[in-house]
C-alpha cells in the first residue's frame, strides 16, 4: 500500500517535471536518426569540400551499422539521462527537507526508495519503447525489416543496462545529501566498469557485456554466454539493497 | 498520564552533545511550550520522537508505548521549523498523498484535505502549484499536513518564528483552536508566544531540562515585574545619571539602558510606576512613554542559569 502511494507520487513527479517527456524526446530522437545516419553518412560526406574522397572509402551502409549507431547513441543519452535524472531523486529530498517530511509519517524507507526506481525504470521503458519503434520504423524504411524479437530482446537489454545506472545512482543519492557527490559517484562507477570491460575476456562478465549481446541479438547472431546479463542483475540486486540498507538508518 | 515521556536521553552529533540526559515528561492534552535558545535540544528532541534521527541512548515513551527508533508513529503529527513540500504538487494533492501514507481512503483523503484547507485558510489557492506559496502559506499547508491523520500528540518546530506579525498570529489562533483535540509540544525560542498558547513550560539549556512548570507559575516564579521607561532623544546623554537615580528610588530593583529605554525591574508595578512618575516630575525629565513590559526569555534564562547568556 505505502509502495503504491509511493510510487503513484514518483511517477506524477515524472510526468510533472518534464522528465518522462525529456526522457521520450530525446531518446526518440536518437532512435530516428541512428538509422538515417547510418543511411546518408557516406552521401554527407561527398558533398562535403575535401571529404569526398573519405566519402569513397566507406563501405556502403547496411543494416548493421544502423544497429550499431542505434546502440551507440541510445546508450550513452539513456545512461546520462539515468545519471542526471537519479542523481538528486534521494539526496534533494534530504537535502529541501521533503523526506523528513514523509518519512516522519509511516512511509517504509525500502518502499520510499523502490517507488523511486519504479518509477524511472517506467520512464526508461517507456522512451526506449519509443526509441526502439522510431528505429525500426525508420531502419525499415531505409534498410528493410528487422526481426521483430530480436529487436524486442535488444531494447529489453538496453533497457537493463540502463537500469543497473539508475539503481547505481539512487544508491549513491541514498548515501549521501548533495546532488553533485550522487552523481560523481555514479559517474565513477560508469568509468570503472568501462575500464574494467577494457580488459580482454572480462566484458563477457559485465554490464557492458550485455550491449554486445544485444548487438549479436539484432544481427540474428548467437549469443556465446550470458554471464554479464546475471553479473547485471547481480549489480543492480546489490546496489538496491544497499541503498535500502543505508538509507533505512539513516538520519533525515 | 502523560502523552510522551522522555528519560535520559543523550544524542551526540560527533563530539558535540545535542541532548545530555534529557528527562521530560509531557502530560495529555496539554499545551506544551518547548523553551530554549539556538542549539539547546528542542529541534533534536522533535526528530527524535518523529522518527527522523535516533537517540544515543535513553527511553521514549508515547502514549504508554516504547518507541523504537526510526519508526514513524501513526499517533504523531510532525511540522518541521520550515516544511518544504513538492513545488510541482497543490495543496490538495500534498494532503492527498499525505493521507494516503497514513492508509487513508481516497474520498476520506480528498473530504480530510478540503476541510484542513478550510481550517488554515488555504482553500482558495488548493489546485495552485506550492512551488509558488510563501513562507506563510507554507506554514499553513504544513500545519494542515500534520493534521492529516488526525493525530493525538502534535510536534510543532518553531510555527511561529520566521512568519511576519499577522502569519505569526493566524498560525498562534490555529495552534490554540487544537487545544482540546490533541496533545501539543512546541518549540519555541520566544516566550510571548509560548505564553500565549502554552499552558505547560519546559526550558532546555545544552540539551538538558532546566525546569517544567505550568505556565503560571512559572511566570510568577521568574519573570519579575517590569517597566518600560523610554526617555525623549534631547537626554539620550544624561541617561546613565537617570538611570544611576532611579536605581536609588523605592521599589525598584535594577535598572538596564536599551537605547532610549530604561527597563526597570521593580518589586510591585503600581509602587514602581508612581515613584517613577514622582523621580519624572521633580528632575523635570521628559518621556515618550512609561510602560508594563514582558519578560523576555532571555530575562528568564538569564536567571536560571545565572549568567548573562547570549540566545536568540
Amino acid at each position: 500500500m505505502s509502495f503504491i502511494t509511493a510510487f503513484k507520487k514518483e511517477w506524477l513527479e515524472q510526468r510533472r517535471t518534464k522528465k518522462l517527456l525529456v526522457g521520450v524526446i530525446v531518446l526518440t530522437l536518437f532512435g530516428m536518426t541512428s538509422p538515417l545516419l547510418a543511411k546518408f553518412t557516406p552521401q554527407l560526406l561527398s558533398v562535403i569540400p575535401g571529404a569526398s574522397a573519405v566519402a569513397g572509402l566507406i563501405p556502403q551502409p547496411t543494416i548493421n551499422d544502423a544497429i550499431a549507431q542505434y546502440i551507440k547513441n541510445t546508450m550513452q543519452f539513456a545512461i546520462l539521462l539515468a545519471l542526471l535524472f537519479g542523481m538528486g531523486s534521494v539526496a534533494s529530498e534530504k537535502e529541501k527537507g521533503t523526506a523528513a517530511l514523509v518519512l516522519s509519517k509511516p512511509m517504509p524507507r525500502s518502499s520510499f526508495l523502490l517507488a523511486k526506481f519504479a518509477a524511472q525504470g517506467l520512464t526508461f521503458l517507456l522512451s526506449i519503447t519509443a526509441a526502439g519503434i522510431a528505429c525500426y520504423y525508420y531502419t525499415y524504411a531505409l534498410f528493410g525489416a528487422l526481426d521483430p524479437l530480436n529487436w524486442l530482446a535488444l531494447n529489453g537489454l538496453l533497457l537493463f543496462y540502463t537500469l543497473i545506472y539508475v539503481a547505481i545512482t539512487l544508491f549513491f543519492s541514498a548515501l549521501v545529501r548533495m546532488q553533485y557527490l550522487a552523481i560523481g559517484g555514479s559517474f565513477g562507477v560508469l568509468i570503472l566498469l568501462g575500464i574494467l570491460s577494457s580488459i580482454p575476456g572480462w566484458v563477457n562478465y559485465l554490464p557492458d557485456g550485455l550491449v554486445s549481446n544485444a548487438a549479436l541479438l539484432a544481427n540474428g547472431l548467437t549469443v556465446a554466454g550470458w554471464q554479464s546479463l546475471w553479473v547485471s542483475l547481480a549489480i543492480l540486486l546489490a546496489a538496491l539493497t544497499a541503498a535500502c540498507l543505508v538509507f533505512r538508518r539513516q538520519e533525515i | 498520564m502523560n502523552a510522551i515521556q522522555l528519560a535520559d536521553l543523550h544524542k551526540l552529533y560527533g563530539s558535540v552533545k545535542a541532548l545530555d540526559g534529557l528527562d521530560l515528561e509531557i502530560p495529555l492534552g496539554s499545551v506544551f511550550g518547548f523553551l530554549g535558545p539556538n542549539g539547546a535540544g528542542k529541534t533534536t528532541t522533535l526528530r527524535i520522537l518523529a522518527g527522523l534521527a535516533k537517540a544515543n541512548s535513553g527511553t521514549i515513551v508515547i502514549n504508554g508505548k516504547s518507541v523504537q527508533p526510526f519508526t514513524a508513529n501513526l499517533e504523531i503529527g510532525y511540522l518541521p521549523e520550515d516544511p518544504a513540500f513538492y513545488p510541482w504538487m497543490t495543496p490538495i494533492e500534498t494532503l492527498n498523498y499525505f493521507g494516503g501514507v497514513f492508509g487513508l481512503k481516497s474520498s476520506e483523503c480528498k473530504t480530510r484535505g478540503n476541510e484542513l484547507l478550510q481550517m488554515v485558510g488555504l482553500k482558495d489557492v488548493a489546485k495552485r502549484r506550492v512551488g509558488g506559496f510563501s513562507r506563510g502559506m507554507r506554514q499553513r499547508l504544513g500545519l494542515a499536513q500534520a493534521l492529516i491523520n488526525r493525530p493525538t500528540i502534535l510536534l510543532l518546530d518553531e510555527p511561529v518564528s520566521a512568519l511576519d506579525p499577522i502569519g505569526r498570529k493566524e498560525v498562534l489562533e490555529l495552534i490554540e483552536s487544537l487545544r482540546h483535540e490533541c496533545t501539543i509540544l512546541m518549540s519555541t525560542h520566544i516566550l510571548e508566544d509560548a505564553e500565549r498558547v502554552c499552558d505547560t513550560l519546559a526550558i532546555l539549556y545544552q540539551g538538558r531540562r532546566l525546569l517544567q512548570s505550568d505556565r503560571e507559575a512559572l511566570m510568577e516564579q521568574y519573570a519579575a515585574p517590569l517597566l518600560d521607561l523610554e526617555l525623549s532623544n534631547g537626554q539620550t546623554k544624561e541617561l546613565d545619571t537617570i538611570a544611576e537615580q532611579l536605581k536609588k528610588t523605592t521599589g525598584i530593583i535594577d535598572v538596564k539602558r536599551n537605547g532610549n529605554v530604561l527597563r526597570l525591574s521593580v518589586r510591585d508595578i503600581k509602587t514602581a510606576q508612581t515613584e517613577v512618575l514622582k523621580e519624572i516630575l521633580a528632575h523635570g525629565w521628559h518621556f515618550e512613554r512609561l510602560d508594563v513590559a514582558k519578560p523576555s526569555l532571555e530575562e528568564i534564562f538569564v536567571k536560571l542559569v545565572g549568567v548573562e547568556g547570549s540566545i536568540q
